[in-house]
């Protein structure tokens, strides 16, 4: 029976490894629970937010921002580089893609979903406790509860979903169901429907950084699950902090600007 | 809306000072008056009296404030006219608390306005309808004495008047989105504050500490301060936030939270960008907290003024709430606004040509 339990665990080990790729040997510093201690200011440094695929740099789509906010060119963070959209689903990003100006959603300041909220270009923190561990972004003030010991189905459909946790081994794994349809994926209109569902690996890689790896599945939009890779980066500034960043004040002219009142002439 | 729907509706199960409308209301809120921790003696002899209560501890040794609270209420900020008392007997203020929940469970008029609005009861979104703890002051400003916010310093008179005079040259509350208040525009909401003040719904908070940081997630607009425990500065003077810079402190068993950095644009009660603000959390009992706050502004009053309200236990989940996203309110209200205008300038030509 010993046995038998031992050969699980090395099963489940070499599991959770091989999307990593890193050195196993790593063993985090733990918090009061003895879990991996996952606290601190975390962000992904990546081009991704651009788009998830390799893309190469392409001009701003607006004009006047020039070459300040061109598109960086990336390698990807998708596994096996593209992602497998259904062929009616691939015009629907395409078409996403052109009208990205208007359909975007992070242009509105609205919540980024999951996974997206984890690489953008911002700083995330988490605050680890054993009942909830809390994801805490910069970007919009987006806010992630982890349920780590009392696992519900999502009560309703919302922007960042509904996460039940659980650890396996020191590996922070995330189920995320409950979404609405409206998040994006990045700048470049992939998206999901509201059957997506998203399975993240969180695993302490060194002192000072994450290995992220999130399983990606909507039934309505790919073919397959699909899956991400990307490393997060400690912020290792002393005075490191989230930042208020309330973009809804910096939004309000492009919503609801054609709404105000026009001088009489 | 519907009125029948009110004893049958409870989004939130039941803790034991949960409680339904009406008679169960007064029975729920003196059985809970006890834990309260609220008394109308003076506290100086309370202290001597009273065995303080001792909060558990966390891993790390910190004072245990972690858990879902809220700081439901419906003692006003400022001492109504005619009361002139600081503390209410537990009979009258379960007596005004009754009364209060009545009111707000009252229906609206068909085909009025007023009617065109989800049943705050229906959703289960009545004060009356969660945890409060009851509090026997007749104000939440204990200092002054009077219950009342302290008379403004000059300066302050000279802002408060510029301030109205801009109001009047920026046109009609709702001639553009940035005339609509802070709340209707999902940016920030007396909940959030800080300081943190109850509304009408949603008071909830959920508290959780970790090495070096205390988090206070406000579940209007999804708002978490996370304040750091380690002495570090505020942030630089010219870096102003919505709610300012935040830097937390233990002393015994209350964690006291110092923030400055606030922007003119807050105005918290009509304070200026200067506004220091000391927050005390302290718990009082297992299912109780005492949050108190003083705020001083000499540009804006003649002196410093304190409040404290009584925060209760309650259960979770705090669910999203995505304000900014569903604002259909604001889109329809100026949309609303600009049809008035059309449809009135339609009138009047129509008028001119008849001429």
């Amino acid at each position: 029976m010993r046995k038998w339990l031992a050969l699980t665990g090395v099963a489940v080990t070499l599991t959770v490894l091989p999307g990593a790729g890193q050195t196993p040997a790593y063993r985090a510093p733990r918090a009061a629970d003895g879990k991996p201690n996952f606290n601190g200011i975390w962000q992904a440094v990546t081009e991704a937010h651009w788009d998830i695929e390799a893309h190469a740099a392409a001009p701003s789509p607006v004009l006047e921002l020039g070459a300040s906010h061109a598109v960086a060119g990336g390698l990807g963070i998708v596994e096996g580089g593209t992602i497998p959209y259904k062929p009616e689903a691939l015009k629907t990003k395409q078409q996403n893609f052109t009208n990205r100006l208007k359909l975007d959603p992070e242009i509105k300041c609205y919540l980024p979903g999951v996974p997206r909220a984890t690489y953008m270009p911002y700083p995330f923190q988490i605050i680890q406790g054993p009942k909830f561990i809390m994801m805490i972004h910069t970007f919009a003030g987006a806010v992630r509860t982890i349920y780590m010991d009392e696992h519900k189905e999502a009560p309703a459909d919302s922007w960042m979903g509904w996460s039940n946790g659980r650890w396996e081994g020191d590996t922070l794994v995330v189920d995320t169901t409950g979404f609405n349809e409206k998040s994006w994926f990045d700048r470049a209109g992939n998206f999901h429907t509201d059957a997506l569902h998203v399975v993240e690996r969180i695993t302490a890689a060194s002192p000072n950084h994450l290995q992220y790896e999130a399983t990606i599945e909507d039934p309505n939009v790919f073919t397959r699950p699909w899956k991400i890779n990307v490393p997060l980066y400690r912020r290792m500034e002393k005075n490191a902090q989230i930042m208020e960043f309330r973009c809804v004040e910096f939004v309000e002219d492009l919503i609801y600007g054609h709404l105000r009142k026009q001088p009489t002439k | 809306m519907n009125r029948r729907l009110f004893s049958t509706v409870r989004l939130k199960p039941d803790t034991t000072s949960m409680m339904a409308i009406g008679v169960v209301v007064a029975v729920g809120w003196l059985a809970a008056f006890p834990v309260a921790g609220q008394a109308p003696v003076p506290r100086a002899a309370n202290r001597n009296t009273a065995k303080p209560y001792v909060a558990p501890r966390t891993p790390d040794g910190q004072p245990d404030l972690q858990g879902f609270w809220t700081n439901a209420t419906y003692t006003p900020l400022e001492r109504p006219k005619g009361v002139t008392k600081e503390f209410f007997s537990p009979e009258e203020a379960i007596e005004v608390m009754k009364k209060a929940a009545l009111e707000e469970n009252e229906q609206t008029e068909p085909g009025t306005v007023a009617d065109v609005h989800y049943d705050f009861t229906q959703f289960g979104l009545d004060r009356s309808q969660g945890a409060m703890a009851v509090n026997l002051r007749t104000s939440l400003i204990v200092d002054p004495t009077d219950g009342r916010l302290p008379p403004l310093s000059e300066e302050g008179r000279r802002r408060a008047a510029e301030r109205a005079a801009a109001r009047k040259t920026r046109g009609g509350p709702h001639d553009t989105v940035q005339n609509e208040p802070l709340g209707s525009r999902c940016i920030l909401m007396d909940r959030n504050g800080p300081p943190a003040l109850a509304g009408a719904y949603n008071n909830d908070y959920q508290i959780m500490q970790a090495a070096g940081y205390v988090m206070i997630l406000t579940e209007m607009l999804h708002d978490a301060r996370i304040i750091p425990l380690d002495g570090r500065p505020q942030l630089p003077p010219n870096v102003r936030q919505w709610t300012g810079s935040s830097r937390g402190r233990w002393e015994g068993q209350t964690l006291v939270i110092e923030t400055t950095n606030l922007t003119d644009k807050f105005a918290f009660q009509g304070a200026s960008e200067n506004m220091r603000l000391t927050e005390r959390f302290t718990r009082t009992a297992d299912d109780t907290m005492r949050y108190q706050f003083t705020v001083e502004d000499p540009s804006t009053w003649t002196r410093p003024w304190s409040a404290e309200v009584p925060w209760k236990k309650t259960i979770g989940p705090i669910f999203e709430h995505a304000c900014h996203e569903g604002n259909y309110g604001l889109y329809n209200t100026l949309s609303g606004a600009r049809a008035e205008e059309k449809r009135a300038a339609e009138e009047a030509a129509k008028k001119g040509s008849l001429k």
